[in-house]
C-alpha cells in the first residue's frame, strides 16, 4: 500500500514526466504556417502609419500591409495574420523564440542584429535617419543648438546610440533621458521635462500629427542624424522563410516598377510584357522556386496593393502622416527602392 | 492471545517502512527532479541559442557601451566599457535607496510616533496618511509623482527660484562647492571628529555608570565632529569657492541638481515605505507593556522623554526585524524608476540587454546586484538587531 | 441660651469635570497644553489654507463636460469629463468595446466569489465548488471558450493581448495568490524538513526570490522564458506572467506560512505521532488547519501587496489598471493633459479594494483573537 505522501510524489513525477515529454518539434517556419494556416506576425504597439490597431482590432499600416502581403503570398489570404503587438524590449526575444514568425515593427538593420542577435534581415521597406522634434516656442532651428540639453529618448532603439554619437561628434553633452516605453518618452516631452524629442523621422511625424495637441507647435528639425533602413526580420536557420519574405518585398516594389496595381492586377495578367507576366507567374512558375503556387505574387498585389500603393496610402502625402516619397521613391525616380529582378 | 514479544527494530532497515530510508529516497527523487527540470531549461536555452546563432557570454562588458547616460554620479563617457554603465546604474540605484532609507525612517518615525500624540489633529492626520498611502500601488504613486513635477512645475526658461535655488521642470538646481583636492581635508576632519565623537561618548558612558553624573550625549559629539570638520575645511586651505546657478537661454546652467526623476523616485519611495514604517514603528511602540508608560509618567518624565528614553529604545527591539523587510522593500521598489525614466541598474541592464541581445546576462546582472544589497542590507539589520537585543545579565 | 446648631447644608460640589462630548474632546485633544495648543493652530491653519484649494479645485470649479476644449476654456479646476470620457477605456483596456458586457460579468463573478469567499457563511465545501465554477466562467466570458472546449456559448473569441483594465487586475491577483498557495505550502513545509536536501532547496528558492525585485522576475517571465521552452513550444505572454507572479508570491507566502508552522506547540506533532498518523496525515489533518488560521491576516496582507503588485505588469506591457490608464490618455492630445484626473481615478478604484481588504483583515485579526481568549 503506498501512502497518501508517496501518492503525492509519484503523482508529481508522473506530470513532470508528461511535462518533458511534449513533442519538441522543431519544423520549418513555412510547414508550420501552413499547418496553422496563420502567420504570426511582430508589430509595433502603435505607431500611426506604421502599426495601429483601430477600436475594433484590426490593424492597419505600412508594416502590417507588409504582413499581409506575405501572408497572401504564403496562405492565399491576407487576412489570416495573427498580430502580435511588442515594445521595443520584446521584439528579438519573441522573434528569437519563435512567438512571431516575423517582426515587421519599423527596425533598424545593423551589423549587430543582424550577427549577434539569430535575426536576419529581409529586404528595406523604409529608409528613414534620425530626427529631432523641438517646440516652436524654443526657437532651436538647427539640432547642433542642443548644446546642454535635455532630450527624450526611448531605450532599446538604435535612436539611444546615435544620440550619443551626434552629441559627441559635434561636442554638445546632449542630457538624454531615457524611457522603457515610447508613450512615456513622448508624454516627457509633451509636459515639457525634455526640449526636444528624437527618433525615427517617420515616427517624429506620426507623434506630431497623431498625438501632438496642436501640430504647428512642433517642428521636426531638417537634419537627419543617422542611416535608418527599416524592414521586417526573421529568425536565422530558415532560408526558405527568408527567401519567401525577402522576394515578397522586392516583388511589390517590382509591381510599382511595372505598373501593376491592386485594381489592375487582374488585367495586368494578360500583358505581353515579359517582366510582368513573370511577376504574376502567367508564363514562368517563379512560385515553384519557393515552395509556393504561381499566383503568389499576385495575390499579394490584389491584397494590399503595389509598394507604392502601400506607401501613399499608409504614409504619404495623402494620408495624415504627410510624409513626402524622397528616397523611398522608386530607383529610376531618384529614390533608393530598387526590386531585384523576379526571374 | 498472546502477544509476541516485540523484536526491537534491525539497526539498517532498507525497506520501504524506513524512514530513513524513505527520507533519502524524496532527497534523490528531489534532486533528480529539480536537476532534471534546471538541466531540461538549460539545455534548452542553450540548443535555441545556438541554433539561432545568439552569441552569450559576459565578454560585452569590457566593450565600449557606446550610450550616454542622463545622471550619474561619476563621469561617465560613452566610451567607456559596459561594467562601467553598470557601476552608474549600481550606484543610482544606491543613491535613491540610501537616501530613501535615511528620509523614509524619519518620516516614518515621526507619522508612528504621531499616532501616540494628544493632538486629535495630528492623531487624524498621521492615520489618514498612512492609510493613504499605503493603500495605493507604489508604481502609481511613482507615475503620479512624476506627472506632477513634470506638468506642473514651470517651465525651464521661467524657473522659479529662492536665491541661488532654482526649480523648473529640469529639477532642482542649487549652488555645488567646486571640487577641490581641499575638500578631501574636510572629510578627513570629520572622519577624525566621528572617531573623536564616539570615545568621548564611550568615555562618557563608563562615567556615567561609574560616578552617575549625566553629560551631553549629542550636542557635545555633535560639536565635536563639527569642529573637525572646520578645522580640516581650515587646514586644506579654505576652498570656498562655489559653483552658483545661472539662468541660460534654454537651461540653467552651472551647479548641483536633482532631476525630477530622481526626485519622482524619491518622493514616491520615501511616501509609500513610511507608511509602513509608521505602522511598524505605532506596533512597536504598542507591543511595550503599558506599565512602561505609568512608570515613567510616575517617574515624572515628560511627554517627549518618555517616548525617547524609556519606550522607543524597548520598542526598537520588536521594530527592527519588520523595519529591516522595509528597507529591503525600498530598496527592490527603487527598481521601479525604470518607469519614469530614472537611470538605476534595472535600466541601465535593459539599455544594454537590447544593444547586446544578452537577455540572460543582463537579467542575471540585475537580479545579482539586487540579491547582493537584499543580503547585506539583512546581515547589517541581524547585526544591529543582536545588538540592540535584551542583554541578559 | 443655649447655643442652638442649626443645620447648614455645605455647598455642593463642584460637577466632575465633563470628559464626554465635543467640548472636553476638544479640550484634551487639541488645546490640552501650550504645545498641543500651538501645533493645533499652525496644522489647522496649514488645512484651512490647502483643503478649501483642494476642493476648489476638485468639486467647485471642476467641470464633467467631455469635450476637451470647454475644459480647457474653463481652466481653473480638474476636468472630471476625463473619466466620463474614457472610463470603458480605462476600466476594461482594450476589450472589444461591443463586448464589454463579457469582462463587467466576470469580474462582478470574480468579485462576488471573493466577497463570498470572506464571509463566514459561505465557509463549506461548496466554496471550492463556486471557485471552480466561477473561474471557468470567468475565462470563458473572457476568451469565448476554456481551453478550447466550453464555445458553445457562440461568444466570439478575445485572444489575451486585448485583455485589460480592472478584470486583468483581478484576474491577474486572485489566479497568482489560488496558485501560490499549494506551491507555497510545500515550500514552507519543505523549509522545516528535517532531510537536509528538500530544506536547502526550499531556503534557498524563497532568499532568491524574495532577494530579487519582483519586476527582474517579470522581465525574466516576459524576455527570457521564451528561451528556456523547447523549440517550436510557445506560451501565451499572459500565462508566463501569472506563473512569474505566482512563483514570486509563493516565496512570501511560505514564510508567512512557516511563520504560523514555527508557532505550532511541538506538543501537536508528538500527539499526532502518538496516534500513528503519517507525516502527511499529521501536516494536513492536525498541523496546517491551525496553523493557517492563525497566519489568515498575514495572507490577507500579502494578497493585499499583490493586488498592488500587479501593477507592475504594465513594465512588461500587459494593459492592467495602470496600463489601460496610460493607453487611455497617453496617445490622445486632447485629454493627456488631464492625467492627474485620471491617476485619481484609478487611485480611489485601488484605495477603495485595498483599504476593503486591509479592513477585513483587521477584522478577521480580531475573530481569531476572540477564539484564544475564550
Amino acid at each position: 500500500m503506498f501512502k497518501s505522501g508517496t501518492k503525492i510524489v509519484l503523482g508529481t513525477l508522473v506530470a513532470a514526466g508528461a511535462l518533458a515529454s511534449i513533442p519538441a518539434h522543431a519544423g520549418k517556419t513555412v510547414d508550420a504556417i501552413k499547418a496553422r494556416g496563420q502567420v504570426v506576425c511582430g508589430v509595433n504597439t502603435g505607431l500611426a502609419g506604421f502599426s495601429q490597431a483601430d477600436s475594433a482590432g484590426a490593424w492597419s499600416g505600412l508594416d502590417v500591409d507588409i504582413c499581409k502581403a506575405i501572408a497572401a503570398a504564403t496562405l492565399g489570404d491576407a487576412n489570416k495574420v495573427k498580430w502580435v503587438p511588442l515594445n521595443a524590449q520584446q521584439r528579438f526575444a519573441a522573434l528569437q523564440s519563435g512567438e512571431v514568425d516575423i517582426l515587421s515593427r519599423n527596425t533598424t538593420f545593423s551589423l549587430t542584429r543582424d550577427a549577434s542577435l539569430g535575426l536576419h534581415v529581409t529586404g528595406v521597406t523604409y529608409y528613414d535617419g534620425q530626427g529631432f522634434m523641438v517646440t516652436t516656442k524654443s526657437k532651436i532651428k538647427d539640432a547642433k543648438q542642443l548644446k546642454g540639453q535635455t532630450v527624450c529618448v526611448q531605450s532599446g532603439t538604435t535612436t539611444e546610440k546615435n544620440l550619443t554619437d551626434f552629441s559627441k561628434a559635434n561636442n554638445l553633452n546632449i542630457k538624454p533621458v531615457v524611457f522603457e516605453k515610447v508613450e512615456a518618452a513622448t508624454g516627457a516631452y509633451f509636459s515639457g521635462r525634455c526640449v526636444a524629442y528624437t527618433t525615427d523621422a517617420s515616427g517624429l511625424a506620426s507623434v506630431r500629427n497623431k498625438e501632438a495637441k496642436n501640430p504647428d507647435e512642433h517642428v521636426i528639425l531638417p537634419q537627419l542624424i543617422s542611416k535608418e533602413p527599416l524592414g521586417p526580420m526573421v529568425r536565422r536557420g530558415d532560408d526558405e522563410w527568408l527567401a519567401i519574405t525577402k522576394w515578397v518585398i522586392h516583388g511589390l516594389l517590382e509591381a510599382e516598377e511595372y505598373g501593376v496595381t491592386q485594381a489592375n492586377v487582374d488585367q495586368m495578367k494578360s500583358s505581353t510584357d515579359p517582366v510582368v507576366q513573370r511577376l504574376l507567374g502567367t508564363t514562368e512558375d517563379t512560385g515553384k522556386l519557393l515552395g509556393l503556387d504561381k499566383e503568389w505574387m499576385a495575390r499579394a498585389i490584389k491584397a494590399v496593393g503595389n509598394y507604392g500603393e502601400i506607401f501613399e496610402k499608409n504614409v504619404g502625402p495623402k494620408s495624415a502622416l504627410k510624409l513626402p516619397r524622397g528616397a523611398n521613391n522608386l530607383w529610376n525616380k531618384g529614390g533608393l527602392m530598387y526590386a531585384y529582378p523576379i526571374r | 492471545m498472546a502477544v509476541a514479544p516485540r523484536t526491537p527494530p534491525k539497526k539498517r532497515d532498507w525497506s520501504w517502512r524506513s524512514q530513513a530510508f524513505r527520507g533519502l529516497l524524496y532527497q534523490v527523487i528531489a534532486v533528480l527532479l529539480i536537476g532534471g527540470v534546471v538541466w531540461w531549461l538549460a539545455s534548452n536555452t542553450a540548443e535555441n541559442m545556438r541554433i539561432r546563432g545568439i552569441k552569450s557570454g559576459f565578454d560585452f562588458l569590457t566593450q565600449p557601451a557606446g550610450f550616454d547616460i542622463g545622471e550619474s554620479l561619476f563621469s561617465f563617457d560613452s566610451n567607456n566599457p559596459y561594467w562601467k554603465a553598470f557601476l552608474v546604474g549600481i550606484g543610482n540605484t544606491l543613491r535613491v535607496a540610501i537616501i530613501g532609507i535615511i528620509l523614509t525612517t524619519i518620516l516614518g518615525t515621526m507619522v508612528g510616533v504621531g499616532r501616540f500624540s494628544r493632538n486629535g489633529l495630528v492623531r487624524g492626520i498621521c492615520y489618514g496618511y498612512v492609510e493613504l498611502f499605503r493603500n495605493v500601488p507604489v508604481l502609481l504613486q511613482l507615475l503620479m509623482w512624476y506627472l506632477i513635477f513634470t506638468e506642473l512645475l514651470p517651465d525651464i526658461s521661467e524657473a522659479k527660484n529662492i536665491g541661488p535655488v532654482f526649480l523648473s521642470k529640469g529639477g532642482l538646481t542649487y549652488p555645488g562647492p567646486v571640487w577641490e583636492s581641499g575638500h578631501l581635508w574636510i572629510l578627513g576632519g570629520l572622519i577624525a571628529g566621528a572617531a573623536a565623537a564616539w570615545a568621548y561618548r564611550r568615555w562618557a558612558t563608563t562615567q556615567f555608570e561609574a560616578t552617575g553624573k549625566l553629560r551631553s550625549m549629542f550636542w557635545v559629539p555633535l560639536i565635536i565632529v563639527l569642529l573637525a570638520g572646520a578645522a580640516g575645511w581650515v587646514a586644506g586651505g579654505m576652498p570656498n569657492q562655489w559653483q552658483i546657478p545661472t539662468k541660460g537661454e534654454f537651461a540653467i546652467e552651472g551647479g548641483s541638481s536633482l532631476t525630477p526623476e530622481f526626485l519622482a523616485v524619491l518622493f514616491g519611495l520615501v511616501l509609500y515605505t513610511a507608511a509602513f514604517v509608521a505602522e511598524v514603528v505605532r506596533s512597536g511602540i504598542q507591543s511595550v507593556p503599558r506599565g512602561q508608560s505609568e512608570a515613567a509618567q510616575a517617574l515624572g518624565l515628560a511627554k517627549g522623554q518618555e517616548m525617547q528614553k524609556v519606550l522607543l529604545p524597548q520598542a526598537l527591539r520588536v521594530i527592527i526585524p519588520p523595519m529591516t523587510n522595509q528597507y529591503l522593500n525600498l530598496t527592490k521598489n527603487s527598481s521601479l524608476a525604470v518607469a519614469i525614466g530614472y537611470p538605476d541598474v534595472v535600466s541601465i541592464s535593459n539599455t544594454a540587454l537590447n544593444q547586446t541581445g544578452r537577455a540572460v546576462e543582463c537579467i542575471a546582472i540585475i537580479m545579482l546586484v539586487y540579491l547582493t544589497t537584499s543580503l547585506s542590507t539583512s546581515f547589517f539589520m541581524n547585526w544591529y538587531n543582536s545588538k540592540s537585543a535584551i542583554k541578559e545579565r | 441660651m443655649a447655643d442652638t446648631i442649626i443645620f447648614q447644608s455645605k455647598p455642593a460640589r463642584e460637577a466632575p469635570i465633563k470628559t464626554e462630548g465635543l467640548v472636553p474632546w476638544v479640550k484634551t485633544n487639541l488645546f490640552a497644553n501650550w504645545q498641543s495648543t500651538v501645533t493645533t493652530l499652525v496644522v489647522g491653519a496649514l488645512l484651512l489654507y490647502y483643503v478649501p484649494q483642494f476642493i476648489n479645485w476638485a468639486i467647485l470649479t471642476a467641470t464633467t463636460t467631455t469635450n476637451a476644449d470647454a475644459c480647457r476654456a474653463d481652466g481653473v479646476g480638474a476636468c472630471w469629463g476625463v473619466v466620463k470620457e474614457k472610463y470603458r477605456l480605462i476600466i476594461f483596456g482594450r476589450y472589444p468595446f461591443e463586448e464589454q458586457w463579457r469582462p463587467l460579468v466576470a469580474t462582478l463573478l470574480m468579485v462576488g466569489l471573493l466577497v463570498a469567499s470572506c464571509t463566514r457563511y459561505f465557509w463549506s465545501k461548496w466554496l471550492i465548488i463556486g471557485w471552480v465554477v466561477v473561474l471557468s466562467a470567468f475565462f470563458i466570458l473572457m476568451y469565448g471558450s476554456l481551453f478550447g472546449y466550453f464555445d458553445v456559448f457562440g461568444l466570439t473569441k478575445v485572444t489575451t493581448d486585448r485583455w485589460g483594465g480592472l478584470p486583468l487586475t483581478i484576474m491577474l491577483a486572485t489566479l497568482s495568490i489560488v496558485l501560490c498557495f499549494p506551491v507555497a505550502i510545500c515550500v514552507a513545509l519543505g523549509r522545516r524538513s528535517n532531510l537536509p536536501a528538500i530544506r536547502t532547496f526550499c531556503t534557498i528558492y524563497v532568499e532568491l526570490i524574495r532577494g530579487v525585485p519582483l519586476i527582474s522576475v517579470l522581465f525574466m517571465a516576459s524576455f527570457m522564458f521564451p528561451l528556456f521552452m523547447p523549440q517550436g513550444v510557445t506560451v501565451d505572454v499572459l500565462i508566463r506572467v501569472v506563473v512569474g507572479v505566482t512563483l514570486f508570491a509563493a516565496a512570501y507566502m511560505a514564510e508567512v506560512i512557516r511563520g504560523g508552522l514555527q508557532a505550532m506547540p511541538k506538543g501537536q506533532t508528538e500527539a499526532a505521532a502518538s496516534l500513528g498518523l503519517s507525516y502527511w496525515q499529521t501536516q494536513f489533518k492536525i498541523i496546517l488547519p491551525q496553523a493557517l488560521a492563525m497566519v489568515v491576516p498575514g495572507i490577507m496582507n500579502n494578497f493585499i501587496g499583490l493586488f498592488k503588485d500587479t501593477s507592475l505588469v504594465y513594465i512588461v506591457s500587459l494593459y492592467e489598471l495602470t496600463g489601460s490608464l496610460g493607453l487611455a490618455l497617453n496617445s490622445d492630445a486632447d485629454w493627456r493633459p488631464y492625467k492627474l484626473e485620471g491617476y485619481l481615478f484609478i487611485v480611489s478604484i485601488y484605495f477603495v479594494f485595498c483599504f476593503a481588504m486591509s479592513r477585513y483583515s483587521l477584522w478577521i485579526e480580531k475573530q481569531l483573537n476572540k477564539s484564544k481568549l475564550r
